[in-house]
């Protein structure tokens, strides 16, 4: 009788809870949402989608997401190491763990790559360089790296050091506010801002 | 400036600001679940689903009511992920297999918000933002609801009284959730998250084309930190810039994280009209975030593993902007309250840093804990504490005025052995499978961490992963599906029996034998008793793990 009970009970409750759930999905799944949308599409369009990039009329990237710019004549700033090839739909980091050796030896052989490209010493190589970002899309680069970029940037595009420099230094963020986080080159609008060759 | 001036005066300002709301949220939080009266919407919401918001539930009754709303959640949300490609906004995306499907209705519904799928490429928005979004809100309102319950068996004398279920979430989540959440997503759409249902198709600088994702990404984004869910939209979870903008987007999150499980402690004391108590449990919650805070930010600013020593910093599955200050706070925050959100990948952390977060889950999500799960969680410690003094000096244990009897201690003792005993079991199986091995993402002892990382954070509500781990066979999905149900609502049952076996007690009277739960001796002592309780029961595993790592 006692269990008969109970189970009556949890039925009758379970639909006091189905009911519920409807309305709650219609409140908070879809009028919430959808009134956040509202608001920050008027009040603030660009950021709202994602502050699209657009060269010439044609939109080449998001200032926030990362991308791969590797090309045949390497005449760009470099992002980070990326896990998912900035691909915008796989955002990943790694995962590999701090003592996995195919961790130790693809730090080691990023720092190959850059130290023959760039020209400089391993020891000289900042370690956002040879590391994969925890979105795989990270959009910016320390100062550091971005430094270490300048001659071969300069040279492959015909261009003195000292002007690609200011670039980069017209390019660099400090902490926000003064205080938060760390300071950082946004890699795709340093690359847009590189005067043609 | 350097970055450790950085990072420090990050941490103020995060206390201040905490410090600032504490008291005026706390005590609002305090009157929505003691005040009488109905605002006019929810009495139409109670009529509709039929409830008498007036009536009184025993524990039984709540308990049930508990129960069968997580059950009718479960089922709705697999519904609805199995088959989304019947709703709008779909992006042509086939419905989650039946045992995503299982293992990710559980997940969100009991809080936990533990992913064996990749958002972006796997869910439409409408099940993003109409399923699991939804879960978001009203599983930490379920969380509290079951907290009040607590506080109410403590409030009580000779009552079977436990207040109303129906009462406490709907309040939660209209009185506190959603108007937080709200201001909260507008805010940090202003600093750069996103809030669109389109995905963008550009033309990549060096050639080819790239899809910037779209989705109603700020409105999910604040109540999974909000509600200390953890689930994000994309894989990359709060490391992506869309979800976590910029470090001032990051403070926010984290102050999102913390708010709740902080200022409960205020409720708490207000409720029971004892103030001092609220802050003696604050006291304890700071005692054992600030631990974990500083040997994580130790290890992981101070770059101590064999990968970070040779790149020149624990960079790896960390953003540039955030930094090691910041990914090595909001993993501790995010751990210690049961959230399980990432702004970095906890796999690459340190091996004293990622060991640090794997403790913060061990020890039972107090510190802070979980929206509501957080608070009785740590007054069931207490409970644990007081017994234990009780039987130094030979004294019946008492607390905050109720006599702790067989049949209450037999509740925590069930409650503190649960989880242990849910890990433990479930580790044991999965090492004793011959496929482990191969789901592991890292070799060695990293990889029997990974294990013991996902049954920890799964039964403990937590939702965090050392990533790199498989979890898509059809092994781990259900094994770890059990382990979040099992996690959540053993303890929930347990939790509402004692408070109605506490509500149905009277009274007793401080006398000068009674030991005062409100000093800094008893935070000590409750610390302690945490800390013995997990290293007894984790410290074997742990040794394996991380530890090995450690000193490798």
């Amino acid at each position: 009788m006692n269990r008969l009970h109970l189970s009556s009970g949890f039925v009758r409750q379970s639909l006091v809870g189905l009911k519920l759930l409807v309305v709650m999905t219609v409140v908070l799944g879809v009028v919430y949402p959808a009134a956040v949308w509202g608001i920050s599409q008027t009040a603030f369009h660009e950021k709202a989608n994602g502050q699209i990039v657009s060269v010439d009329g044609k939109d080449v990237g998001s200032k926030l997401i990362g991308q791969n710019f590797a090309t045949k004549d390497d005449d760009l700033f470099h992002g980070r190491p990326s896990a998912g090839d900035y691909d915008g739909l796989a955002s990943a980091p790694s995962n590999l763990g701090p003592s996995n050796p195919d961790l130790l030896s693809a730090i080691k052989k990023r720092q190959a790559t850059i130290a023959a490209i760039e020209g400089v010493d391993v020891a000289d190589i900042p370690a956002d360089a040879v590391t994969a970002s925890g979105s795989g899309l990270d959009p910016y680069i320390s100062p550091e790296y971005a430094r270490l970029q300048v001659p071969r940037v300069a040279k492959a595009r015909g261009l003195t050091t000292g002007a690609i420099e200011k670039l980069v230094a017209d390019h660099t963020d400090g902490r926000q506010l003064g205080f938060l986080g760390e300071p950082k080159v946004n890699v795709l609008e340093l690359n847009l801002a590189l005067p043609d060759r | 400036m350097s970055d450790t001036t950085s990072g420090l005066l990050t941490i103020l300002t995060l206390v201040v600001v905490l410090a600032a709301v504490y008291v005026p949220f706390g005590d609002y939080m305090a009157r929505t679940f003691t005040s009488t009266s109905h605002t006019r919407v929810e009495s139409r919401l109670y009529r509709l689903v039929g409830v008498d918001p007036d009536s009184p539930q025993t524990a039984r009754s709540y308990t049930v009511s508990v129960l069968g709303f997580s059950v009718v959640s479960i089922v709705a949300l697999y519904a609805i992920l199995v088959g989304q490609q019947a709703l709008p906004f779909g992006r042509d995306l086939p419905g989650m297999p039946w045992d995503m499907g299982i293992n990710t209705a559980v997940s969100f519904v009991t809080n936990t918000n533990w992913q064996s799928y990749a958002g972006e490429s796997t869910l439409g928005f409408a099940a993003q933002a109409g399923g699991l979004a939804v879960q978001n809100f009203l599983s930490a309102a379920v969380g509290m609801a079951v907290a009040v319950a607590l506080l109410r068996g403590f409030m009580r004398t000779r009552s079977d009284d436990l207040g109303n279920f129906w009462v406490d979430l709907v309040r939660t989540t209209f009185r506190i959730l959603l108007p937080v959440a709200f201001v909260a997503a507008i805010l940090l759409v202003s600093f750069g998250a996103i809030q669109n249902f389109a995905d963008h198709t550009v033309n990549a600088v060096a050639g080819g084309t790239q899809v910037v994702p779209g989705g109603p990404v700020a409105s999910q984004e604040v109540i999974k930190e909000l509600g200390t869910n953890g689930g994000g939209f994309f894989n990359a979870n709060s490391a992506h810039p869309f979800e976590n903008p910029n470090p001032l987007s990051n403070l926010l999150e984290m102050f999102l994280i913390l708010v709740i499980p902080i200022s409960l402690t205020r409720t708490v004391g207000t409720m029971l009209g004892r103030r001092k108590q609220g802050l003696a449990v604050l006291g304890a919650m700071t005692v054992m975030i600030g631990a974990a805070l500083a040997v994580a930010t130790w290890a992981e600013a101070g770059g101590h593993s064999q990968a970070a020593r040779l790149a020149g910093g624990a960079m790896e599955g960390k953003e540039t902007q955030l930094g090691t200050w910041a990914s090595a706070m909001f993993g501790v925050f995010t751990t210690g309250t049961s959230t399980g959100a990432v702004n970095a990948a906890h796999d690459s952390f340190t091996p004293a840093g990622g060991g640090t977060v794997l403790v913060n889950m061990m020890l039972g999500e107090v510190s802070p804990g979980g929206v509501g799960a957080g608070i009785y969680g740590i007054l069931i410690m207490a409970i644990l504490t007081v017994f234990i003094a009780g039987l130094m000096v030979g004294r019946t244990p008492e607390i905050l005025g109720k006599k702790i009897g067989t049949k209450e201690m037999t509740y925590v003792a069930l409650y503190t052995l649960s989880v242990p005993a849910i890990i433990l079991v479930g580790v044991g199986t999965a090492i004793a499978l011959g496929s482990t091995p191969d789901a592991m993402g890292n070799p060695g002892g990293h990889g029997f961490s990974e294990v013991v990382y996902a049954f920890t954070s799964a039964a403990n509500n937590n939702g965090s992963a050392f990533g790199g781990i498989t979890v898509t066979s059809h092994f781990f999905q259900i094994a770890l599906a059990l382990a979040m149900l099992l996690g959540r609502f053993v303890p929930i049952v347990l939790v509402l029996a004692l408070a109605g076996s506490l509500a149905r007690q009277g009274k007793v009277p401080t006398t000068a034998g009674t030991l005062p739960t409100h000093t800094p001796l008893f935070t000590g002592l409750l610390v302690g008793v945490i800390l013995l309780i997990t290293g007894l029961t984790f410290f074997p595993a742990l040794a394996l793990g991380p530890l090995a790592e450690a000193l490798a």
